[in-house]
């Protein structure tokens, strides 16, 4: 009865705000519904009204995916210190974190279902009524842990809304040793998320060792960029108070992630041109282009440009620390990740083909419209999500009982 | 062939022991091809309780009325009343079927007789599915000889006819590629040529898929719609694949197809010889590749492509007959493989006289 009540709270905290929130809440519906249209068109016609082909069998659905397995990974940087150090300069940070991993996972599970030729056949994953095909499919363990990062990251700050909301302190018995699984289950969403691809010998471009631990590390470049984007509009939005600590700190994890990140592009680089074979072929296409075919050239070189950028000033201690300068920085940075990561490491992969030939790949205005409607559903939830948390955390969504929260 | 350690084989170990646990029957992937995978047949009662469980389930999911009708509808001949009604009722059974390694005999001869119905009421053809299993004691093989082959591609339109290839998109499973004497690089060649064959100082090389007696693709198939036959065909259930084109990425010899819309054919080329697991109408959305034309090689034919081909280029035939073609291929000529470093041990060998 309790929790109906919460439940309606939160249901009113999400629903009600100023013009410009709903001004935002509806913009970001009818984006929704625009891409709901054009993943209709994509229903009745097929895969066929995409940009893909045999060739380029995935394309900015599965990018988007990778990229967001990474962002949802992230949260991880908030939850450790706050929940286990006992940093209580993160504590109010740490909601926003696990509100972003549910939201980018929520986009992930959405262009995993997108990009399915047979969406109807989805009950053939469900173990017992379908054929679950564990522990042989990366994709399969995939599925299990992505499904089980996004239970934890619902119910830990389930647990301790719902408990300031009766104006209780958490035990930290009952949810500490969540918290402390959600640490290394963070890990392996995107260390699985590598693997699927890594784990590919027919793609020469994939399959290296050093992709997990890129995947790690511009994730924990572009995750607390994207939190200290959202916490400074939080700051100019609401009255909820976070400290300048709880942002220098993160700046912190985001510089030495994309410095970590740039050295192993390095890396990556260097093997694959100081002495070039033909698995070398996709990289060459990637950075300089394959016989007049050079799409992805200037894209490549935009993103990793920004991502050279982003990491000087947030590598600058007088840079970083001036507020003008830190949030473009984090903004650039996280764009160039989800350059990067995104159509810059799916794409090449499938050119050229096994067989060498070359077919290049552009979205269509379908995958776009779909692509803009998941961003706008995770954007949605996650604003939705925020709001909730805030509204319990201020104590203006509180149990009729509960004792006045000393904030 | 010797075993290298993998880590995918202790993954594969696994699942036998959980899947022995489960009494689902063993799958063929992982395992070589000449290995004796258990059949359907051999599973029995187990596999019969599950699938009933998986459709009575399902029912409940989606509707009570329709899995009502699934569970009383069996004898009553479809044909007779209006066909916009069965062609619906047809086509939720189908969609409520399991897997086709599962299925009990009977319950395969129930969606076969389905989809001989659909295809009768959607495009006027009376087919044929047959679901032959393989023939104990043969293991396919093929052999391709570069000398011979002169580019003329009667293989690849023979292969388009047979397997009810979609129009449409012009789906092939052959490629021939057009090669610049003096190296086998594939990045050189020419699969899109345009003129008359044979052109000077070139020669010609056919892909298609290779039946990897260790296949890449079969184990990353989340739901295992793809799998080993014992006579080494790797197949496709289509009805089972979801279409995520996992395997299409895993594949090192590009030899599988996606359907990106609703397949076409044409109802008077429509091949009515079909097989389950090989060249019945595809639905959209569903991977497809070439099982060496499993309709035709399980009833004692050479595969469309080998008949059409008019140089004699291409030799077909079972590896464990010591007598056969394809072993005199393999003992007396000098005879290569792609992509050897793989380790994925393709059942398709390039050769010259």
């Amino acid at each position: 009865m309790d929790f109906l009540r919460f439940l309606r709270g939160a249901l009113g905290a999400a629903t009600t705000g100023g013009r410009t929130y709903h001004l935002w809440m509806g913009v970001l519906t009818f984006i929704i519904m625009v891409g709901g249209y054009a993943y209709s068109v994509q229903l009745r016609e097929g895969l066929i009204v995409t940009g893909m082909s045999d060739h380029v069998s995935w394309g900015l659905y599965i990018s988007n995916f990778t990229f967001l397995v990474g962002l949802a990974a992230a949260a991880v940087m908030l939850v450790l210190p706050a929940y286990v150090l006992k940093d209580v300069d993160f504590s109010r940070a740490v909601l926003i974190g696990e509100g972003v991993a549910v939201a980018a996972l929520t986009m992930c599970l959405c262009f995993v279902v997108v990009d399915l030729g047979g969406p109807q056949n989805m009950w053939h994953l469900v173990p017992v009524l379908g054929y679950f095909n564990w522990p042989r499919s990366m994709l399969a363990w995939d599925v299990l842990v992505l499904n089980g990062y996004l239970a934890l990251n619902l119910l830990i700050p389930l647990y301790i809304l719902y408990q300031h909301y009766h104006g209780r302190e958490p035990q930290r018995r009952k949810y500490v040793p969540f918290v402390y699984l959600s640490v290394f289950w963070a890990v392996s969403i995107h260390m699985v998320t590598a693997f699927l691809l890594a784990g590919l010998p027919a793609r020469p471009f994939w399959n290296t060792g050093l992709l997990g631990p890129r995947f790690l590390a511009s994730a924990f470049a572009a995750g607390p960029a994207f939190i200290i984007v959202t916490l400074h509009f939080i700051r100019r939005m609401t009255t909820y108070r976070i400290a300048n600590e709880t942002l220098s700190k993160l700046a912190m994890i985001a510089t030495v992630a994309a410095q970590v990140n740039l050295i192993m592009l390095g890396s990556e680089i260097f093997k694959e041109f100081y002495f070039p074979t033909h698995h070398s072929e996709s990289a060459r296409y990637l950075f300089f282009g394959l016989h007049e075919h050079n799409a992805l050239v200037p894209w490549i070189w935009t993103s990793i440009s920004m991502n050279v950028l982003a990491t000087i000033v947030l590598t600058l201690h007088p840079l970083r620390r001036d507020q003008r300068l830190l949030y473009p920085a984090c903004l650039l940075l996280f764009v160039a990740v989800w350059m990067e990561k995104g159509i810059g490491l799916i794409i090449p992969g499938f050119i050229p083909s096994p067989l060498g030939e070359i077919v290049e790949y552009m979205p269509t205005w379908v995958e776009l419209a779909v692509t803009a409607g998941i961003w706008s559903l995770g954007l949605f939830v996650f604003t939705a999500l925020v709001r909730v948390a805030l509204a319990v955390e201020t104590g203006s969504v509180r149990h009729p009982g509960a004792p006045i929260m000393q904030d | 062939m010797t075993r290298k350690f993998r880590l995918r084989d202790l993954f594969t170990l696994m699942a036998r022991g959980s899947e022995a646990a489960s009494t689902a029957p063993a799958s063929a992937s992982g395992c070589g091809a000449a290995c004796s995978c258990s059949t359907p047949e051999d599973s029995g009662h187990s596999v019969l309780d599950k699938t009933v469980d998986r459709r009575r389930a399902m029912g409940m999911l989606f509707g009570g009325a329709a899995a009502a009708a699934t569970a009383t509808k069996s004898a009553a001949s479809v044909t007779q009343t209006e066909p916009e009604k069965d062609e619906k009722l047809l086509a939720w059974e189908e969609q409520l079927k399991g897997n086709f390694r599962l299925m009990t005999e009977r319950e395969r001869a129930e969606t076969i007789d389905r989809l001989e119905q659909l295809t009768l009421i959607r495009h006027g053809v009376d087919v044929r599915i047959r679901d032959a299993g393989a023939i104990p004691g043969v293991l396919y093989g093929y052999a391709f000889n570069i000398s011979r082959c002169k580019g003329y591609r009667n293989c690849v339109e023979a292969c388009i006819k047979e397997n009810n290839l979609d129009r449409k998109t012009g789906t092939q499973y052959i490629r021939i590629f057009e090669m610049e004497g003096g190296q086998v690089t594939f990045e050189d060649g020419d699969a899109e040529y345009f003129h008359q064959v044979p052109a000077e100082g070139h020669f010609y090389m056919g892909t298609q898929c290779f039946q990897c007696a260790n296949p890449p693709c079969v184990d990353v198939c989340p739901v295992g719609a793809t799998w080993q036959e014992p006579d080494g065909i790797t197949v496709v259930d289509y009805d089972w694949c979801i279409g995520c084109r996992y395997c299409e990425a895993a594949c090192p010899y590009w030899a599988r197809r996606f359907n990106w819309s609703e397949p076409e054919v044409p109802a008077e080329e429509i091949n009515p010889n079909q097989h389950y697991l090989g060249n019945r109408l595809r639905p959209k959305g569903a991977v497809e590749k070439c099982t060496f034309c499993i309709q035709r090689s399980r009833q004692g034919q050479l595969p469309a492509c080998a008949e059409a081909c008019p140089t004699g280029a291409r030799v077909f035939g079972n590896l464990l007959d010591p007598n056969s073609e394809i072993r005199y291929v393999l003992e007396h000529k000098r005879v290569f493989r792609l992509k050897e470093d793989l380790g994925t041990e393709p059942k398709f060998w390039y050769y010259m006289d």
